[in-house]
């Protein structure tokens, strides 16, 4: 599903059909976009700051499931336990062996591609349900292996991690880390957009699509997809890396069923089959509970409910992800695509043809 | 023996919620992960009529079956038949969804501390003994329940109309509403159903330990006994539980009692790998590549 956009607009040269950005009103909006972007930090107080972390940090895992479960088509219910492998392996090589950044980021990378490769071979022989049980169990094995590493080694609380050195000074001012994970969100969606147009990503959609044509077009499906778990898993376990350092701690309870919930959330949220509704549903998330604690403070709620603060956001949650699956099966980015479509065609409306998505 | 005697009764609680998940998916094609909510739900639900009809206990036990039965149609027709015909992923993740509001809502109306039911009801859980090894009675009234659950499931659905016509939903969905079936009740039948022995077993389950919020953990261990016998068969949950039960049991006892989370997960990878389709389960119905 392409962008709506206004008639008077014509592709003239190859290079055009190839570019990520080619309207005017596209650079111009993406300029703006990028300014606004590089000035937050500036501008944000320290919980604003630490928000657009979140958020950012989110949306590298978001755009990671977005590619195997939007793209490949392939369900994985193992989200968190790929994010705690990559935070594990953080904690576990700084701690034995007080490795630095620049070890443990790729060793994290490596760790996820291994486990991808193990998560993806089910993905071989079963589908749809069997599959995300599969996965479903994996998540389970990981987090004990963890939990087996903290009891074990007398860190029955957690792991802790210093900031990571980069460029000779540590990484510990909420700002400097807004610029690295700003970085690591454009480069994921970046390395993420370039994969999907190329042969990958289009075998990835054609299994996506039906696996049985895409074999009969020359496809590998084995191929395809245990290519999507490992790059998916991989990008997942370097947001666990980073995960890791930027809450300075790991351990297993951070990574229960709730996280791999929410990421499914964000996917759901903001609408499969696209990289901007991976971002979208990683603002939406990652806000919702605070969005949800500042309703109830303007409601003058706060220390009444304030023991069942997580209730209520559990409670919201899952009525937020209910409303959106019956209703708005395409996600925020539906409602994006629909919002532009009124303003295109205004003062006339589009019906969609009854059966059309 | 009293390792005997433990295997039993997990491996009942596994049947008694698992069975659950056999007669959804069996009917209705859709996996629910909300059972473990809704086996918690019924347990608030026996805590709330044991405080209503404070001195009825037997009234209170079957105003919390009814409420059971109600929540499982309830939940069918207020969520669930908006995902007929749906992909497998949404209908999923509308259960896990509907989990998830469940587990939110129990706790802003419960609260969050261990609730004992049993003594609100003014019974106490005794230790009987049981040749050479000990069992409590609500052990031992889940056992039987679970057997009793088994034995009115396999006649109902064997002898009984609505029984057939449940099987024949879950056969060929398309053929059943041709032959003037209302696949819409069927599958209100079947969650009610599913949500009165899950209820059951979170009410047992309640009595035995009380009432907390790590049930739903035990709901969800129950799910992978239902695969390892094989999703759509009845008989294959029971014969999975027993196996799950088992290797739990024993490997806690002679390995590591930090396995107790994880081992029905490994039993169920074993059994994607070998036999993805279960012990009992049909070979046909597996989407398979």
């Amino acid at each position: 599903m392409s962008a709506p956009r206004s008639s008077g607009y014509f592709r003239t040269r190859y290079e055009r059909d190839f570019a990520l950005v080619d309207t005017r009103t596209q650079k111009a909006s993406l300029a703006v976009f990028a300014v606004i972007l590089a000035a937050y930090p500036f501008v944000a107080g320290p919980f604003a700051l630490d928000l657009a972390n979140q958020v950012l940090l989110a949306s590298v895992g978001a755009v990671a499931l977005m590619l195997l479960t939007g793209y490949a088509g392939q369900i994985s219910l193992g989200h968190a336990g790929l994010l705690a492998a990559g935070a594990f392996t953080t904690g576990i090589l700084f701690k034995e062996l007080a490795a630095p950044f620049w070890v443990t980021l790729p060793a994290s990378a490596a760790v996820g591609a291994l486990l991808g490769l193990v998560f993806g071979l089910p993905s071989l022989r079963l589908r749809g349900l069997y599959l995300a049980v599969s996965t479903l169990a994996l998540h389970f094995i990981v987090i004990y292996l963890g939990s087996e590493y903290e009891t074990k080694r007398g860190f029955s609380t957690g792991v802790v991690i210093d900031p990571p050195q980069l460029f000779g000074r540590a990484l510990s001012d909420a700002r400097a880390w807004y610029f690295v994970l700003l970085g690591a969100s454009i480069a994921a969606v970046l390395f993420s957009l370039n994969l999907l147009r190329a042969r990958t990503g289009r075998a990835w959609r054609a299994i996506h699509g039906r696996e049985a044509v895409a074999e009969a077009l020359g496809i590998s499906v084995p191929r395809a997809k245990l290519s999507a778990f490992v790059v998916s898993s991989t990008l997942t376990s370097v947001a666990g890396c980073l995960f890791a350092y930027y809450r300075g701690f790991v351990s297993v309870e951070a990574f229960s069923m709730f996280l791999t919930i929410q990421y499914v959330a964000m996917v759901i949220i903001g609408g499969m089959g696209s990289i901007l509704g991976a971002l979208l549903g990683s603002v939406f998330v990652v806000l919702f509970p605070y969005a949800i604690e500042a309703a109830m403070a303007a409601l003058g709620l706060a220390e009444d409910l304030s023991g069942v603060v997580f209730a209520i956001n559990y409670a919201a949650f899952g009525l937020a992800m209910i409303l959106f699956l019956v209703f708005e099966p395409q996600g925020l980015v539906g409602l994006w695509r629909r919002a532009q479509n009124w303003f295109l065609l205004w003062p006339f409306r589009q019906k969609p043809l009854s059966g059309s998505k | 023996m009293q390792l005997a005697v433990n295997i039993l009764v997990l491996a009942s609680i596994y049947a008694l919620i698992s069975c659950g998940y056999v007669l959804i998916y069996r009917v209705s094609r859709v996996l629910t992960l909300a059972h473990g909510e809704l086996m918690m739900l019924g347990a608030y639900g026996l805590y709330a009529s044991a405080s209503l009809f404070a001195g009825h206990p037997l009234i209170a036990l079957a105003a919390s079956a009814l409420v059971a039965l109600a929540v499982g149609f309830a939940v069918y027709g207020a969520l669930m038949w908006r995902m007929t015909g749906e992909s497998v992923l949404a209908a999923v993740l509308a259960t896990i969804a509907l989990g998830i509001l469940l587990r939110g809502a129990m706790v802003l109306a419960f609260g969050t501390q261990t609730l004992h039911p049993l003594d609100m009801l003014g019974w106490t859980n005794y230790s009987i003994p049981l040749g050479g090894a000990r069992i409590s009675v609500a052990s031992l009234a889940l056992v039987l329940c679970n057997a009793a659950a088994y034995a009115g499931l396999f006649a109902f659905l064997r002898a009984t109309r609505w029984g057939i016509r449940m099987r024949a939903a879950g056969q060929n969905p398309l053929l059943a509403a041709q032959r003037g079936i209302g696949l819409h009740g069927i599958y209100a039948l079947a969650w009610g159903l599913a949500t009165f022995t899950g209820g059951l077993a979170g009410m047992l389950l309640a009595c035995d330990a009380g009432l907390e919020s790590t049930l739903v953990t035990i709901g969800l261990k129950a799910f992978p006994a239902a695969l390892v016998g094989g999703l759509d068969s009845l008989l294959g949950a029971l014969v999975g539980a027993l196996i799950i039960a088992g290797a739990e049991v024993l490997l806690i006892y002679y390995v590591d009692p930090l396995l107790s989370d994880v081992v029905p997960f490994i039993v169920l990878l074993a059994m994607l790998v070998v036999r993805p389709w279960g012990l009992f389960g049909s070979k046909e119905e597996l989407d398979r590549v």
